[in-house]
């Protein structure tokens, strides 16, 4: 347990201004390529998509397309980096976890090296493509593996200094990054820091605790609550592992509930490894939203973040009905 | 140049201590794979007294060779040869697959003790050492990267998209040496999934690829000179091998790839490995 979290609310980007995760991850890597020799990125045929085109561009001595074989590629990139590079792999979350989970934990986390899975197109927001590209399983994934280090950012304002910070940080690091242009969340005075999360707004009647594009859902569930007098702390966990635990604790311990949001399945993700602090911390009312055994569909990604649940108005229902069992635990009714 | 008569001397006596370690370690170890090892004593003998660069002094250059067993179930004869160069000490050969040791019952990477990298997941490693190599020459390093992989391994199709990707990047400075022994665990391999003729699947792939007799210790130093001299491909040697070569009830036996010899087997194997017959009776008891 690290020392009790600063209470002070962040300051948040002026709304409505969208942009999509994968970009910042674009820019991001040129800043690096330019800042640091041994930054080599890799990538599976999609480098368009990823945004890694524009590093190939600008040092193609340093960048390898190694077409359809993710597999492959984050062998590739783990043999990079037992020489001393910085290796970053990217494709859409679907492959670059899906294909490649058993070559990830085997050639990437087992011997501890610094490979930077930076994987597009996670979640539902892929929309249209449907649910062979919708990757809701890659946290669960890459959260159980030892070693790796999960960072799913919020908007692209962290995106792009999750990335930066990903080549510093030692080992492997999995980045979940969006195709959408969602909404940005941060002003750019924002400090993202590895590990710790990110409290954007105070409240004391529940916590709800999120993670990538759910995290400006969350703040405009907050909103609606707010009307109907109710006070939601909303917490950015965009560093799922290694999981500030003390957030977690105190936010337990200061509201009495939480609710977590992501979208992503239920089982193994975000809600899984804050019920698993919350257990060991201070136990408390808890809910998950999330995908609930189901795969996505087709359709915009708007859509489909109302009809799974995930947007404002979802996020805001089942804070109401969390707020109930909460209620009902403390008078023991 | 041809090896002399006592540097090839030299080597096969390398191969022979590879062969008896594998039988005691596995012996004392009461589990682990001796058939490999043994089929592949020659060539890994030859490859690490004669070829790789890596010895104790250079263990930590960064520009030094590198060596990654794709097979790493095989890897009691990799030990063996890690302590003739200097690397493990002998007495801790008789620690392998047990509690605490660091010659695990797959290879762990461990620079201090050379070994380059973790495997034992069969389709891994080509794909890492074509990482290696990649990484080798943007550093500029004359460095040459040695892979082990196997007829088995090579049913993964993860070994077939490194392939690609090596000749496609300019890998020159990978040489693999495939293991052919037509043996794999269920039984023999063009009985469980013929994986046909590898020579012909490397060239097709871009590689310079050659077959050699993997018991040929004049012809496999040749077919590595060959292949560091290529500089327009990597290369891959096909080395066709007896599991078990060197124990005679071994030979080209299935039942051997992962099963320890019991007292009497491995006093047999020692002897026939020509160990003295008191020595043999120290080592078993």
């Amino acid at each position: 347990m690290t020392a009790p979290p600063d209470l002070t609310p962040l300051a948040t980007a002026a709304p409505p201004a969208k942009a999509a995760t994968r970009a910042a991850y674009g820019e991001a890597l040129l800043e690096l390529g330019a800042s640091n020799p041994d930054v080599v990125v890799l990538d599976a045929d999609l480098s368009g998509s990823t945004k890694t085109k524009a590093f190939g561009k600008a040092h193609p001595e340093r960048f390898f397309n190694i077409g359809v074989a993710e597999a492959n590629m984050i062998g590739v990139a783990a043999g990079l980096a037992a020489q001393g590079k910085v290796a970053f792999a990217s494709s859409f979350a679907m492959f670059a976890t899906g294909k490649a989970f058993e070559q990830i934990r085997q050639s990437v986390c087992v011997p501890e090296l610094d490979v930077k899975i930076c994987a597009t197109h996670a979640g539902l927001t892929v929309g249209e493509d449907g649910k062979s590209h919708q990757m809701l399983e890659d946290v669960t994934l890459m959260r159980v593996l030892p070693h790796m280090s999960v960072i799913v950012p919020a908007d692209a304002v962290e995106a792009h200094q999750a990335v930066l910070a990903a080549a510093e940080i030692a080992g492997p690091v999995y980045v979940r990054l969006s195709r959408a242009s969602t909404p940005v969340v941060f002003a750019e005075s924002y400090r993202f820091q590895f590990g710790k999360a990110a409290l954007l707004r105070e409240g004391r009647d529940l916590a709800i605790v999120a993670m990538g594009v759910t995290v400006a859902a969350a703040m405009g569930a907050a909103e609606l609550l707010a009307a109907d007098g109710v006070q939601a702390r909303v917490i950015n966990m965009s560093t799922v592992s290694p999981l500030d635990e003390a957030a977690i604790a105190a936010a337990a311990h200061d509201c009495g509930a939480i609710l977590t949001a992501e979208e992503h399945q239920q089982s193994g993700g975000l809600g899984d490894a804050v019920a698993q602090a919350v257990v060991k911390h201070h136990p408390v009312p808890m809910d998950m939203i999330g995908m609930d055994g189901a795969f996505g569909q087709s359709g915009t990604g708007d859509e489909l973040l109302a009809y799974y649940g995930l947007d404002a108005a979802g996020i805001a229902r089942r804070a109401k009905a969390l707020l109930d069992r909460k209620a009902t635990a403390s008078t023991g009714v | 140049m041809a090896l002399t008569t006592q540097r090839r001397d030299e080597i096969a006596e390398a191969a022979r201590q590879v062969r008896i370690d594998t039988v005691r370690m596995v012996h004392a170890a009461t589990c682990g794979h001796p058939g490999g090892p043994l089929g592949m004593a020659d060539f890994m003998a030859t490859l690490f007294m004669e070829h790789l660069r890596l010895d104790a002094s250079n263990r930590h250059a960064p520009d030094r060779d590198r060596f990654v067993l794709g097979n790493g179930h095989t890897c009691a004869g990799y030990y063996s040869l890690l302590a003739q160069k200097g690397l493990i000490e002998r007495d801790e050969l008789l620690t392998f697959r047990k509690f605490g040791s660091p010659l695990q019952g797959h290879p762990h990477r461990n620079l201090d003790l050379g070994i380059d990298f973790s495997t034992g997941s069969l389709g891994n490693s080509l794909s890492v050492s074509v990482g290696m190599a990649l990484a080798a020459k943007l550093n500029g390093w004359d460095s040459r990267i040695y892979s082990a992989s196997s007829d088995g391994e090579s049913q993964e199709g993860q070994i077939w998209e490194a392939a690609t990707a090596a000749a496609h990047h300019g890998a020159t400075n990978l040489t693999v040496l495939v293991d052919f022994n037509n043996v794999q665990i269920d039984g023999h391999m063009r009985d469980v999934m013929d994986v046909r003729d590898l020579r012909v699947k490397y060239d097709a792939f871009g590689w310079h690829a050659v077959d050699v007799d993997g018991h040929d210790i004049d012809a496999i130093d040749a077919a590595l000179v060959a292949a560091r001299e290529e500089t327009s491909a990597p290369s891959a040697l096909i080395l066709h091998t007896k599991i078990g070569q060197g124990v005679s009830f071994m030979h080209d036996q299935p039942g051997w790839h992962g099963v320890a010899p019991n007292d009497e087997q491995a006093r047999d194997a020692l002897l026939e490995l020509g160990v003295a017959e008191a020595d043999v009776a120290a080592m078993i008891g």
